[in-house]
């Protein structure tokens, strides 16, 4: 059932403008049309008893105990299924609704078990509460008869257990798996008395299709389905609302707390991005935060071949502080830097830029976004004018094309998939463009209209050619080009698109796609209704990526399928705080709020604010960093949070680049792979330990409430300011809500968001000022950020990164559900039981060229490097394709990318890197050396006594 | 590719002018790598590209970065003798 702290309304919310009133017990109430009776109940405090209805799935009517009596309707309406009508008069008790509910209780406890008191929903169980409701005393019918009660346990699953003795059929765990996350894996086999629970075929949960998000277990009225954390641990005594630190969904959830001991995450239900759903990662696996790998004392040391010696933080600070005025001192002011991440909240990520803009005195600040969708911030700034994405998660519920390119939103963002999928289900079109079937191409009561499986590396030769078709079959939107948009700029891209070259055929030998395809799904987008494209790190992450996104922001334009729901170009951002991170100017180049740093005005504001003068040159984006370290010419590094030695392409070149400098500052979790190369290791917190916020990818901005006070003694916006004082540069802030008070008046597109507005609202999407007081759902509309909309002429341009005999096959990477990044966080929970190493995904025929079999070791070889991963032979990539994700440090996967990067960032082309595979029967010599090293390391640290204990 | 050489700058560079050739008006492709090296580049970056081409006339870096480089160096060169 939902949260602890949460009441059930019964069925869903209905949002139509058309009112209606009715009468309950004599009691008036006005609400939408189509709202159920139960819920108008609900609505003014009449409780109706219920079973198998739950706000957060449409009603079934099944259980019978919450009939009413409806003046001139026959019989005892169901409320659940009747909905509202003006006038109606609804009484919810008397006498014979009584004896019906009391003998429909009857039947259910006749085959319930009877140990109240020793059960994990005693105290929290609706089945219990409606027994005491309807003032059962008896069952008539005795328990000799044949019951359930004998019934296995199923534990297959980490998280739950499923006890089919405790079920009573209410199907609402099998409606949850359809409607709310589109799995299917559940459903009711046999009938009548031998009704029962089945995963999939009868399996255990384990082995079926459930990908254990939890929608059952939050939908089971009963202990049925019950988290093993409730079971161990019993009802928590309070609760918090918090932001899930996982993907750019950003899931609201409440915390549900003993103590500072987490029982258990329950996404709330009032959740603005997620609407009371979850995934594995969010609800279930947080157990990396109390993990005995948790390293919560300071640590310093000279050399990296030196053991880490624990020291206190005043020790700790003014060794780094020290160290980086040094390095200053000796190499030029230019000589550091600091990378910030997503895991960072917005208000830790914007003190760590103006610590290096203001205390370093430079603007050598970067962040992962680098490594994702930097080519966004730079295509979209160009086109319409904002770095960001245009709608709100709640629009694709208005789309009627549904163009999905480079994302597999099942496995990245697995929350707004379900909702997508919801969309889908209602009859809407989907187009997707992915080297690999990804499983939305064909997932249950969904198939894509055209799955155009293009070679990696070729996007922006397919987007040109789709765009060929829209020019020249007439099917551009002439009037809002014209009324919306840059005519010249429009005119010299409709010139280039309509070249020959640009057609469907010609691109066909390019990009391996049939193109009566391009052509039937062009026509789709253009002229199916509202067209909306979703697209992810298979737009960004080439050599290409900005022109990608360009050329993405222009079919958009083209087609009028901006400025209104529905529609829109949507970077499915991937991480929690990645938008954030951006929008905390944490960028060589920008300020807060994308504004360049040689703008005088916006410099001049934040020398105003901070007191010092700025530097008004652009600073060294992440791979630039490595490669003056490299050169000799940067020495210090402060990291928060990131783990460029496992993100980042070209492993190898990383490592040097960090083994060239002098200090690296690394505060994180755990001894990550950059911190093997650290010089002062500061523990910072997890999300549960953090008070801040958080701006997922619809620009929404979160609250992320700590729910236990940091084990290392400060939280990380803490860290940075002691850092920023210790090098000569004061910060005395008491509380992360007067960082963001200061970004709001430092920046124009925040100037109305404060954590108490935040309160108020639940949550704000940037912009949120005079203009617009409640933040922005969807943005473009009447006009572009940058006023008229520009068209960019995106020339195809093929990569450098050649196949050829040597090199004959192409890896592409990407990411599944239950691992998370690089892993640190869920690598240290039980979703290893999923996923517990990244294996090689290829197609049978390159498998059987080579002699690979299924589970086979192969060697994976590039320019830059090799490495050895177990072979999973499938047809979900294409022949000349292979698959991998990154999740495993030791897998190496980043050994074999290259330094090929977008033109316009410096993003790296992840997903085009030319490789050969061969079996074997050894690990790589990387790998022998990445353990050795690994291993030494960890001996290094065991000399301090640092870890977390958990009481 | 070596350290202390400026390799990935020339690719980089050549990268950058491979987006705006297809811009028709080659002063506007010009202008627009001139604006993108001086928004994105640091200082040391322009000037370790600007000195290996010097030393090496280098021809591996293509006509239109080469040239935005020579307008760039042109644009500073008052700045650096101001300084």
């Amino acid at each position: 059932m939902l949260s602890i702290a949460e009441t059930d309304l019964g069925t869903p919310a209905r949002t139509g403008t058309e009112l209606v009133t009715l009468t309950i017990d004599g009691q008036d109430v006005t609400v939408p049309a189509g709202t159920s009776v139960m819920r108008a109940a609900a609505l003014c405090e009449v409780k109706i008893p219920k079973l198998c209805a739950t706000e957060q799935l449409e009603a079934f009517g099944s259980c019978r105990l919450c009939l009413v009596q409806i003046e001139g309707m026959k019989g005892l309406p169901a409320s659940c299924t009747t909905p509202v009508a003006p006038g109606m008069k609804v009484t919810t008790q008397n006498k014979q609704l009584a004896d019906v509910r009391r003998g429909v209780m009857e039947l259910y406890i006749s085959d319930h078990p009877l140990d109240c008191l020793t059960c994990p929903a005693n105290g929290h169980c609706e089945l219990q509460d409606m027994a005491g409701v309807v003032g059962l005393r008896e069952v008539r019918y005795g328990y000799e008869g044949e019951n359930h009660l004998s019934a296995k346990k199923d534990e297959s699953n980490p998280y739950f257990t499923f006890d089919p003795s405790k079920c009573i059929v209410c199907s609402r765990c099998v409606r949850a798996c359809d409607e709310q996350q589109g799995t299917l894996a559940l459903t009711i086999q046999n009938r009548g008395f031998d009704s029962s629970v089945s995963a999939s075929q009868n399996v255990s949960f384990m082995d079926s299709e459930c990908v254990s998000c939890g929608a059952c277990v939050q939908a089971c009225p009963t202990a049925t389905l019950s988290e093993k954390t409730l079971i161990d641990k019993g009802q928590a005594e309070h609760s918090l609302i918090t932001t899930c630190a996982y993907c750019g969904v950003g899931c609201s959830f409440r915390a549900e707390m003993k103590g500072e001991e987490v029982v258990r995450m329950v996404p709330n239900k009032d959740g603005h991005a997620n609407h009371g759903h979850s995934c594995v990662k969010g609800r279930f696996a947080i157990g990396y935060a109390t993990h005995a790998d948790r390293i919560v004392k300071p640590m310093i040391r000279s050399k990296i071949s030196d053991p880490w010696r624990e020291v206190s933080w005043e020790e700790a600070i003014g060794h780094a502080a020290s160290e980086l005025k040094r390095i200053q001192a000796t190499y030029g002011r230019n000589s550091i830097g600091g990378i910030t991440s997503s895991r960072c909240s917005n208000e830790e990520t914007y003190v760590v830029q103006k610590l290096v803009r203001a205390g370093f005195g430079n603007n050598n600040v970067d962040t992962c976004a680098r490594v994702c969708h930097s080519p966004t911030g730079y295509g979209l700034k160009n086109t319409l004018g904002e770095s960001a994405g245009t709608q709100n998660f709640d629009s694709v519920m208005k789309s009627d094309v549904i163009f999905v390119i480079g994302a597999n939103p099942t496995d990245g963002h697995p929350v707004f998939a379900s909702q997508m999928k919801r969309r889908l289900r209602q009859g809407a079109k989907l187009i997707v463009a992915d080297p690999r079937t990804i499983d939305l191409v064909r997932t249950p009561h969904i198939t894509a209209e055209q799955h155009l499986k293009l070679r990696p590396g070729t996007n922006v030769a397919l987007i040109n050619s789709l765009a060929h078709v829209i020019v020249t079959e007439g099917l551009v939107k002439e009037d809002f080009v014209r009324e919306r948009c840059e005519i010249p700029s429009f005119e010299k891209w409709r010139q280039f698109v309509a070249q020959p070259l640009n057609s469907p055929e010609q691109m066909q030998a390019v990009t391996g796609v049939p193109a009566a395809s391009v052509r039937a799904a062009a026509r789709l987008y253009a002229t199916g209704g509202n067209g909306a494209i979703y697209y992810g790190l298979g737009v960004t992450e080439h050599s290409q990526g900005s022109t990608m996104v360009m050329g993405i922001a222009n079919l958009a334009m083209a087609t009028g399928n901006i400025g209104r729901e529905g529609v829109g170009v949507n970077p499915l951002r991937g991480q929690n705080n990645v938008q954030g991170s951006c929008d905390m100017g944490s960028f060589p180049h920008e300020f807060p709020g994308y504004r360049h740093v040689s703008d005088d005005t916006v410099r001049q504001l934040f020398e105003g604010a901070w007191g010092v003068p700025l530097q008004d040159e652009p600073g060294l984006r992440i791979p630039n960093m490595f490669e003056a370290a490299l050169d000799g010419d940067f020495k210090g590094l402060y990291i928060e949070g990131e783990d460029i030695a496992q993100s980042d392409p070209n492993t190898q070149h990383v490592t040097a680049a960090l083994t060239a400098m002098e200090c690296i500052i690394v505060q994180d979790l755990f001894l990550n792979e950059s911190a093997k190369f650290a010089h002062v290791f500061l523990p910072g917190s997890s999300f549960l330990e953090k008070d801040g916020t958080f701006t997922n990818a619809e620009r929404r901005i979160s609250r992320v409430r700590k729910v236990m006070q940091p084990k290392s003694g400060y939280a990380d916006w803490e860290i940075t300011q002691l850092l920023s004082n210790a090098v000569g540069f004061p910060m005395n802030y008491s509380h992360p809500s007067e960082i963001m008070d200061e970004i709001a008046r430092l920046t124009p597109t925040f100037t109305g968001v404060s954590f108490a507005r935040i309160d108020e609202l639940g949550s704000i999407q940037w912009p949120c000022n005079a203009e617009h007081p409640d933040g922005t759902p969807t943005m473009h509309i009447g006009e572009f950020v940058r006023g008229k909309g520009k068209f960019l002429v995106t020339e195809y341009v093929p990569t450098a990164e050649k196949v050829n005999a040597r090199y004959p096959l192409i890896l592409t990477t990407g990411r599944i559900l239950s691992q998370y990044n690089v892993g640190a966080q869920t690598r240290r929970t039980e979703n290893n039981q999923w996923h517990n190493e990244d294996r090689l995904e290829i197609h049978p025929h390159d498998a059987e060229e080579r002699g690979i079999a299924e589970g086979d070791w192969v060697g994976i070889a590039s320019r830059a490097g090799d490495t050895v991963l177990r072979a999973t032979v499938t047809e979900r990539v294409q022949p000349g394709v292979v698959y991998t994700t990154f999740h495993f440090p030791e897998s190496g996967a980043n050994v074999i990318t290259t330094d090929n990067s977008d033109w316009a960032t410096n993003c790296p082309e992840y997903k085009v890197t030319a490789v050969q595979a061969t079996r074997v029967s050894q690990p790589s010599e990387w790998q022998k050396r990445f353990r050795e090293f690994s291993e030494e390391q960890e001996t290094l640290l065991k000399s301090a006594d640092v870890m977390f204990v958990a009481k | 590719m070596t350290h202390g050489s400026a390799e990935h700058l020339v690719k980089m560079a050549n990268d950058i002018g491979n987006f705006f050739r297809a811009e028709p008006d080659r002063e506007d492709a010009i202008a627009g790598i001139v604006n993108h090296i001086s928004r994105y580049w640091t200082q040391r970056m322009r000037d370790k590209l600007s000195a290996h081409l010097r030393a090496e006339g280098d021809l591996s870096l293509n006509e239109l970065p080469r040239e935005a480089l020579r307008r760039l160096n042109h644009l500073e060169a008052p700045a650096q003798a101001a300084r």
